[in-house]
């Protein structure tokens, strides 16, 4: 059965990592819902969220082949219910429509979202929150002449995680370390 | 961007230089360091200043100018597998370095360590559309363990070190180099080349956990009908005794993969035969009659196991691989036992009761005479008056013992080599298994010799084959490479004919394919050569090409439509393997 699974991956801060990464989904015809590449905890060391609507055989496979490649430290998947998540979704919409017909404040206390830019010709919303809740907004701001829409990847917490420093502390170790 | 400094764990070297090196130096220097003795390569632009450089270096580094850079790669495939080291390969930027890509999909596959250095335009030119600028490593990221482009000497010492590494640590496989014009012509202050022992990111064996060993010797002594699959990885880990000593012990039976084959010698007792599509009888259909099957460093190929849904169903699943990927991807395993089998194995055997299964494996030997009933007589010693494929290799093991290192390259002929040809010693089967690349048998039986020098190479190709890479008829020439050519002629695209008439009512699109006159050919290149066309000639012949002194190619005329059996056909379950 496929359900949504949130894949993290952290790697070295190396050029070509992103493509060798990638090319890992559209070989086995994985359509990667969003990808997101930022820092870590850790100075220097990388993370990628990559979300997928998989079945965990799926996913479970990619992930011990993305882990296996070099510049990869770790790679792991979650379910949704075992992570913290949100997305950012920035909406441009004609100031005077939105002046005129919608009563702002409500609307914006609703749906938890700010206006970050407000000019006489437009005015530029940002809501953060799950898939479901932008995508609401967009649907309330849409009859009045939605200008441009854009929303980020996910970018997702583990409730249950100690962070990347002690791991990697072991991983850098491991060169003191024979095997058994 | 530049490599993490603090990513790589060091070793201080013996050579310490203090001087102004260029780039292309640090390369060779790098190489000298990891012990490399011969490169395989093709110069062009991109490359030059390396070729400059290698000027200098050549009472110290063999250089083997191939015909393309194809052959280039695949030789350093055969030497790799015919060592045990790191084979390695020099080409431009542009067409040379796409020339790579066959070889490095097959290294990748087939797990063979190499480095492979391509030159490339000047790093200021890069993205441009330069003259013979290509984006190599894009290009070769699906096909490498590891690939990284330099544009600055200073990176050379580093990553060179870590290419070498990762190349042979692990589960081996190729890594691309690509150098830019620029830093090969750079000065810089060489310091010292340390050899890379650890990444932080890297984890080449897995940790060896005890339970799951424990657990894998439980199931195996637990066992009435245990039956044991091997494949490369015990070449690749150079665990031959550990491996001979493990199933001695538990007098397991054993079948290898078409890689794995030469691991034990094949007249062994317990080596059963060879499994796979074409493999034999009893190891085929016994798969889905033991009740513990035990996988040491295979992985499980569509060609190995036929239909997945229908594959050893019966039997509890014990996998030794080093790598965890490869543990529940095709087939679920019971136990799955991390780790190299150079460690893991002489685990296993202290676990393991000492036990003969003596009415189990008279099983396999059963099959095994129907096969030879069925089958194998016909093949080594047909009735009819076209030879056979199979006579032929017949007639070889006769004349070399099984001492010889075989090379073959893709179809009906590797089939049949692979199933009769006999082997005394490890890494003496040479062949491009999971990519089953046509035209990899000429040049990797020229690298082969290089990395076996004091062994007998022969090349078993079909005609097809043949013509793909016969340029490197030419490298022979040039170098006085003593490989013996076996050229076995049915006049047809053997493997793909013999499915046209089983699986397309014979409708032979495209498969009927002519020769040049080879005895020609390889006179015009100064190869000694004879064609065989009656099996009264054949013994004769055979043992002509083997004492002749030097190369000497041989080509057989055999049979037209022939078929390779046993067979598993495509989607149906290893039990139903055909005799006929
Ligand atoms: C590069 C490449 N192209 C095509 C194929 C498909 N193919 C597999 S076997 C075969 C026929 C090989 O014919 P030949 O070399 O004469 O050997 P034979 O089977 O007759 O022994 C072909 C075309 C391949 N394996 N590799």
């Amino acid at each position: 059965m496929k359900a949504e699974y949130t894949i993290t991956v952290y790697t070295e801060n190396h050029i070509g990592l992103l493509n060798r990464i990638a090319i890992m989904f559209s070989r086995r015809k994985i359509n990667i819902e969003s990808l997101n590449t930022s820092p870590s905890e850790v100075n220097g060391i990388h993370r990628f969220t990559i979300v997928v609507n998989e079945t965990e055989e799926v996913v479970r496979k990619i992930v011990s082949q993305i882990e296996k490649q070099v510049e990869v430290l770790k790679a792991f998947y979650n379910t949704d219910n075992e992570i913290v998540w949100q997305e950012l979704a920035l909406y441009k919409v004609p100031t005077d429509e939105i002046a005129e017909k919608v009563k702002v404040e409500r609307l914006l206390r609703e749906y938890g979202a700010r206006a970050v830019v407000i000019r006489k010709d437009y005015t530029i919303f940002e809501a953060t929150g799950h898939r479901e809740e932008t995508e609401k907004l967009l649907e309330v701001l849409a009859p009045y002449g939605l200008i441009e829409f854009v929303r980020s990847a996910r970018v997702a917490i583990l409730k249950a995680s100690s962070g990347f420093h002690d791991k990697l502390m072991e991983l850098e170790m491991e060169a003191n370390i024979e095997s058994i | 961007m530049s490599l993490a400094k603090n990513d790589t764990v060091l070793q201080e070297s013996t050579v310490e230089y203090d001087t102004q090196l260029s780039g292309s130096s640090a390369v060779l220097e790098a190489f000298l360091a990891e012990g490399v003795d011969t490169i395989f390569g093709y110069p062009g632009g991109a490359i030059m200043p390396i070729y400059d450089a290698l000027y200098d270096y050549q009472d110290k580094l063999q250089h083997i100018l191939v015909r393309h850079e194809q052959g280039g790669i695949h030789a350093a495939q055969g030497y790799a597998r015919t060592s045990g080291k790191v084979g390695v390969v020099f080409a431009t930027s542009g067409p040379g370095a796409t020339n790579l890509v066959t070889g490095l999909a097959d290294a990748m596959i087939d797990s063979t360590p190499l480095v492979c250095i391509t030159g490339q335009v000047f790093s200021h030119l890069l993205g441009t559309d330069a003259f013979q600028e290509t984006d190599v490593i894009n290009i070769t990221t699906p096909v490498t363990k590891w690939n990284y482009q330099v544009t600055d000497a200073n990176e050379i010492p580093e990553v060179l070190a870590k290419a070498f590494y990762i190349a042979e640590s692990g589960r081996p496989g190729p890594v691309l180099i690509d150098i830019t014009k620029n830093a090969q012509l750079q000065k810089f202050d060489y310091k010292r080349y340390t050899k890379c022992k650890h990444i932080r990111s890297y984890r080449p064996k897995p940790i060896v956990r005890k339970e799951y060993v424990e657990a894998a010797a439980q199931l195996i002594n637990e066992a009435k009908k245990p039956f044991v699959l091997f494949g490369q990885g015990i070449i690749l880990g150079k665990a031959e005794n550990e491996f001979k000593t493990f199933i001695e012990k538990g007098g397991l039976p054993a079948a290898c993969t078409l890689l794995g084959l030469s691991a034990l010698p094949t007249e062994h007792p317990l080596h059963v035969g060879m499994l796979g599509m074409h493999g034999n009888y009893g190891p085929n259909v016994l798969t889905n009659e033991c009740d513990v099957l035990i996988a040491i460093g295979m992985r499980f190929d569509d060609r190995v196991t036929g239909l997945l849904s229908k594959y050893a169903k019966q039997a509890k699943i014990v996998h030794l691989d080093i790598d965890p990927s490869e543990i529940n991807k095709n087939v679920k395993a019971d136990v799955g036992v991390w780790g190299d089998c150079k460690d893991t194995l002489p685990l296993l055997t202290s676990l393991i009761n000492e036990n003969v299964h003596t009415a189990w494996i008279q099983k396999f030997y059963d099959y095994r005479q129907q096969e030879i009933d069925a089958v194998i007589t016909n093949e080594l010693h047909p009735k009819g008056d076209k030879m056979t494929m199979g006579e032929v290799i017949h007639q070889l093991n006769e004349l070399t013992h099984g001492n010889a290192i075989v090379v073959t390259d893709v179809g009906q002929h590797q089939m049949v080599t692979c199933r009769y040809a006999k082997f005394n010693d490890t890494k003496s089967n040479i062949t491009s298994g999971g990519l089953g690349t046509m035209g990899f048998a000429l040049p990797a039986a020229i690298g082969a010799k290089f990395g076996a020098l004091h062994r007998t190479v022969v090349a078993v190709i079909g005609d097809g084959g043949f013509q793909m890479t016969l340029q490197e008829l030419g490298t022979i020439m040039q170098n006085d490479i003593d490989v013996k050519i076996l050229i076995l002629n049915n006049q047809f695209l053997g493997m793909v004919r013999q499915w046209q008439e089983l699986f397309h009512e014979r409708r032979y699109s495209f498969t009927d394919i002519k020769s040049p006159d080879y005895i020609m050919l390889a006179k015009s290149y100064g190869i000694a050569a004879q064609k065989v066309e009656a099996r009264e000639n054949l013994v004769a012949a055979l043992a002509t090409m083997l004492q002749h002194k030097g190369s000497f190619l041989l080509e057989v005329m055999v049979g037209r439509e022939n078929n390779v059996f046993p067979m598993v056909p495509q989607g149906c379950s290893v039990s139903e393997i055909r005799l006929r």
